[in-house]
Formats: structure tokens, sequence, C-alpha cells
């Protein structure tokens, strides 16, 4: 009698186990949406330029906009912040605000990668910041740390994303050269024919002014979802057209706008830079 | 009486004698002001300060540390400019004799040195606006091409070379380590203690000293409240709102406050400045355009200009200005000559040490 109970529960133990790792040989299903189980997850910001790969001071063979200018690129950055992500069935999780601000330079492919926690589960859609959102934007001086640090990359006109004179962030710093660039004040006087584009401006302290902060949202479900789990590194790959800056919906020529800094025209750039972003596929 | 009794009576000696020349040191005004650091003080006849202090205390070592930065050459490109270049003491924090403030390499700027001077008060900064926190305004002298021209980290750098800062940030903060928010904060508090409270004007105010205004200076106020009040608000003698004064534009037609708003009701509006210590403040303006105080009321009697945005208080009927005889000229510069603080610009506390 006590042989058969013993015998019973190993039986049971057995079939237990083998049911258990069948379910784990299936695809996992969509594990329960719970705040506090996080897992990592990133976002690859892969620039691209047009139907060309992305290469810092490419002179020697220049890229080529709708207009049919000539330009080479000298440097690319720009804040990506307040990364969202949400399930088919319409749950969302905000990366924690402390823990949601990247900067990815053009010319250090180490930064392409915004490497955040969140829940496990399966997500149909990622949505981010370009920029950095007006609460930081106006906060103390304390909580500007790391690449929010208005000492960060020197100065506003190298490495910096800074406004001393303004308070505000640069949100995309984008310049390079092109021939079509006039040597006078229209253009660019000291004759190195440089273009110039440093996007920023979060609406004001006080007063509504100029907000160039843009959100993008991207649908996960074509090219992958994001299966964010513990044991594994999810990573949605996305391609950032470069190009778009001038070839958007509100495009430009190089020649007539060489310089676009802090000015009502900028909010033309702010908008083409909604477009730069395209899901190329998913790594789970 | 033994050993043990003499050695005990020799060292209460030595005990008395110490604390005599504790007594004799406490004597000593000077010692003893610079011993006893009471932060910042709101004046009686001040309203509440708008600087958030509970974020930054002011400190003795805080505020020696921020005069030490605020002097030290070290925070421009080639070590030249300090801030109290442009904002010398004795022209109560301005740069005298300057329309427009004269920075590094011999650059100029496109606006007259503001004083610092009250800025717990301010809700904005600069001429045109844009800044409106104190703890990061700094940056914009700093990293100015015509002013210091040159980088935060750069700045840092040169610091963290020297014990006298990092013994100072010690003191201050509890660490060495030099980061943006210290340094801004230190700056800050120096900043902070720049009060101008105590002209002839605060006395008779606060009812100190036995002040009175002479029958010119009462008639001057009295003249002041009707013409001027509105925008150079009592007692800070700025409302701290930006305004088109109508001056006509300036050869590089600088726009003000829509520079840093793009909204174009800003289009010529500056800031309002205060009216104190304008003896030592000459030139007037954001571009320092008026060298005399008669060339400022001579503006406000028959210059105004109808530029985009003039202030609706400078428009009256047809006219424009606000109609000034030269007896109300004599009166309102006596009244004006009350706001003058000799302390302030004399006061050590706030010298280069």
């Amino acid at each position: 009698m006590k042989n058969n109970i013993k015998h019973t529960a190993w039986m049971l133990l057995g079939s237990m186990l083998i049911i258990l790792s069948a379910c784990s040989k299936k695809e996992a299903p969509a594990p329960e949406f719970v705040e506090t189980n996080l897992a990592p997850f990133s976002v690859e910001f892969d620039n691209i330029v047009g139907e060309r790969t992305f290469s810092i001071n490419n002179t020697g063979s220049p890229y080529t906009n709708a207009l049919g200018e000539k330009f080479s690129i000298s440097f690319l950055q720009y804040y990506i912040s307040n990364i969202k992500v949400a399930t088919a069935s319409g749950q969302e999780y905000t990366v924690k605000q402390d823990e949601s601000y990247f900067l990815i330079n053009g010319g250090d492919k180490t930064t392409r990668f915004a490497k955040v926690k969140v829940p496990e589960g399966d997500y149909t859609r990622l949505t981010f910041t370009i920029g950095v959102d007006s609460l930081r934007s106006t906060m103390p001086v304390e909580k500007r740390t790391g690449i929010l640090d208005p000492a960060y990359g020197g100065g506003h006109d190298s490495g910096g994303m800074y406004w001393g004179w303004q308070n505000g962030y640069i949100f995309f710093k984008f310049e390079g050269n092109s021939a079509v660039i006039s040597d006078d004040k229209d253009g660019d006087p000291s004759g190195k024919k440089q273009f110039k584009y440093h996007i920023g401006g979060f609406g004001g302290y006080n007063a509504p002014t100029l907000n160039n902060i843009r959100t993008v949202t991207v649908d996960l479900k074509a090219a992958g979802i994001a299966k964010v789990r513990q044991d594994r590194q999810s990573n949605v790959h996305l391609f950032v057209d470069v190009m778009k800056v001038f070839n958007g919906k509100q495009g430009f020529s190089i020649a007539a706008h060489p310089n676009v800094m802090f000015g009502d025209f900028s909010a033309n750039i702010a908008n083409n830079l909604t477009e730069m972003f395209r899901h190329d596929h998913t790594e789970n | 009486m033994n050993k043990k009794h003499w050695t005990t009576l020799f060292l209460m000696g030595m005990f008395i004698l110490a604390c005599k020349k504790d007594v004799v040191l406490k004597d000593n005004p000077v010692i003893e002001e610079i011993a006893k650091f009471l932060g910042f003080q709101k004046p009686a006849n001040f309203p509440e300060p708008v600087y958030n202090f509970a974020n930054n205390k002011v400190t003795k070592e805080g505020f020696e540390l921020g005069r030490a930065l605020f002097y030290e050459p070290r925070l421009s490109r080639n070590n030249t400019i300090t801030c109290g270049s442009c904002h010398i003491q004795s022209s109560a924090f301005t740069q005298h004799g300057h329309d427009v403030s004269h920075g590094i390499d011999d650059r100029l700027g496109t606006r007259n040195s503001p004083p610092i001077m009250n800025l717990a008060w301010n809700k904005s900064f600069m001429w045109g606006g844009g800044i409106y926190d104190l703890d990061l305004q700094p940056i914009a002298p700093i990293t100015t091409h015509e002013e210091m021209d040159e980088k935060l980290e750069n700045v840092f750098n040169k610091l963290r070379q020297m014990p006298k800062y990092t013994d100072l940030f010690k003191r201050a903060f509890g660490t060495e380590e030099i980061s943006t928010a210290r340094f801004m904060k230190a700056l800050s508090q120096f900043m902070l203690m720049c009060v101008s409270s105590n002209s002839k004007y605060d006395k008779v105010m606060r009812k100190e000293d036995n002040a009175v205004f002479t029958a010119d200076e009462q008639e001057g106020y009295t003249l002041f409240k009707q013409k001027c009040a509105s925008c150079h608000s009592e007692p800070l003698f700025t409302d701290g709102s930006f305004r088109n004064n109508g001056l006509g534009p300036s050869p590089i037609n600088d726009q003000g406050l829509y520079l840093a708003t793009l909204i174009s009701t800003d289009k010529y509006k500056f800031k309002v400045p205060s009216l104190r210590n304008l003896r030592f403040t000459a030139p007037y303006m954001h571009d320092g355009r008026f060298l005399s105080l008669a060339g400022v009321l001579e503006h406000y009697n028959s210059e105004v200009q109808n530029t985009q945005n003039l202030d609706p208080l400078l428009i009256q009927g047809d006219k424009r200005g606000i109609g000034l005889t030269e007896n109300d000229k004599t009166k309102l510069t006596a009244f004006l000559s009350t706001l003058n603080d000799e302390e302030f610009i004399n006061n050590k506390l706030l010298a280069e040490q």
C-alpha cells in the first residue's frame, strides 16, 4: 500500500514535469503583465542616409538630397527620451523618468542603443520623444546630470547640446558641408560651406513659445513585435533616415536654409524628424 | 601648595589668557563680522524672494566659494575675464563707462552689463529674457563668444587642478568633486547675497536713523509714483516685466525678448531695469545709449518713438512719453538719488578677497 502511494506520487510528479516541459517547448505565450516584473528591452537607432549607410566626413562620396544638392555630414547627435511601450491588448508601460534619456551620437556606434527595462510582455507599439520634454527642460540644475548636464559634450558650438542663452536643450544637432552654400552672410561667411541645423525649443518656462518636441509612435506588428522576457534581450531595430531632414514632407534646400537654429523655420525640420524612424526588424 | 596645584593654577591662567584673547577678537568689528555670517536676510521693506532657497541654502562656505568663483579668471577661455570684469562692485556690479559689455580678446557684446543686485527677487534674467533660473544663468556669459568664450567642462578641469578649489568645494558641499550643480549653486549663493537695500529711500521707508526726504526728494517721490512707478514698482524699482519703452531700434536692430520667444508681440521688449544705484551704473538702457540720467529723462519726455509693441503706458492720447517739465526732472533726479546705496558698493563681504 505504502509503495503504491509512493509510486502514484512519482507518477504524478513525472507527468507534471512532462506537462511543464511541454509547455516551455511551445511558443511562449505572453506572460501576465506585471509592472514590477521588469526585463531588458532596447531600441536600436541605426542611422542611415537614404539608400546608403551613415558615415561621418564622407566628403569623397557625398550624399545627394531630393533637390540634387550634394552634402557630407560632419556631426549628428540627438536626444531620445520618454520611451513607452504598449501591448496588443492596450496595456501601456512608460519607462521610469530617470532612466529614459538617451543621446545618440552618429559618430559613436556604441551610443546607438536605448537600453531600458519594461515588464515582460509582447509589445506591438513603441513610442518615444525626439528631444527633451518640457518638464525635464525646466528642472533644477542638480537634476541635470549625465547627458543632460549643461557641461556635457563641450559648448553648443561643439558636441554640447545645451543653449546657455535660453535655458534649453538642442534636441537634434546635424552639421555638414555642401558646395551649394554661398560664402556671404546668408550662407557661411567663413567660406567653409557648412550647414548647421540645431533644433530645439521646449515650449517656454512661463509663456508658450516655440515647441519642437516631437513624439514618434512605431507600430511593431508588421516588422516584428517585441517579446520581452527576463532571459532574453529583445531589441527593436530602427533605421533612422537622416535624409528625411531634407526630403521629408516639409523638405527644403540646403542652399536656401544652410543655418537653422532657434527660429520659426525650425518647426519644419522638427516635423521632418518624425519621418526618420522606420522599423526594420526586431531581435527577440 | 604642591606641584599639582601649581600646574592647575598655571593651566587655569593659560585658559583665562586664551579667553581674554578671544574677547579682544570679538571686540574687533571686522573680524566679528566675518565670524558671524548671517546668510540671506530679507530686508524688512522687501517682499518675499522668488528664488527657491529650500533647494540651495546660503551657507558661509558656499557663499565664499561662490565669491571666489565670481572673481576667478579661469572661468574664461584664456584666464583673463572674471564675472567681476563686467560686474564691478564699485559700479553696483555693472561695467561703468561701457555702453555694451567688453569681454574676452576685447570683443564687444551687444548689451549693457546689468547689475548683479537683488537677484533673489528676479523671475527672469538678461535684458532679453530667455533665462528663468538663476542657477543656470552663468552658463550664458561663460560660453558666449563675446564674453568668456569657454566650455564648462574646461572651467571645471582648470579648477580641479587647484587645491584652493578642491578645498573650497569640500568645505561648501562636503565633497571635492566639482559638478555643474555645485558650481552653479555656489555662484548663485554669492549673487543672492548681493542685496542692495540700504539706500536713503530704504531708511526712510523703514524709519531708520531718523532718515527723512528733503522737500525736493519728497516732491520727486510723489512725481515718481505718478509717472514711473507702474513699471519701476517699489521697493525693487522694477516690476520684472518686459516692455518696449519707445527706444528707436539700435543699429543692430536688437529685438529683445522676441529673440527668446519668437512671439511677435515681444518684439523690442526689454527687461524693466531697477532704478536703484543709478549714480554708479551709467550708461543706461539695454545698449547703454544714454550717458546720463538727463538723457534718459529727456527720452521719456520727448523722444519716445512709436515702434512695434510700444508700451501703452507711454501713449497718452495723441502724445507719447510721460511729459516732464524741467522742474519735474530736477525733483525726480533728487528722488532717484535717494536710491543710491553706498553700503552696497562698499560692502567688503562682496568684494574680491
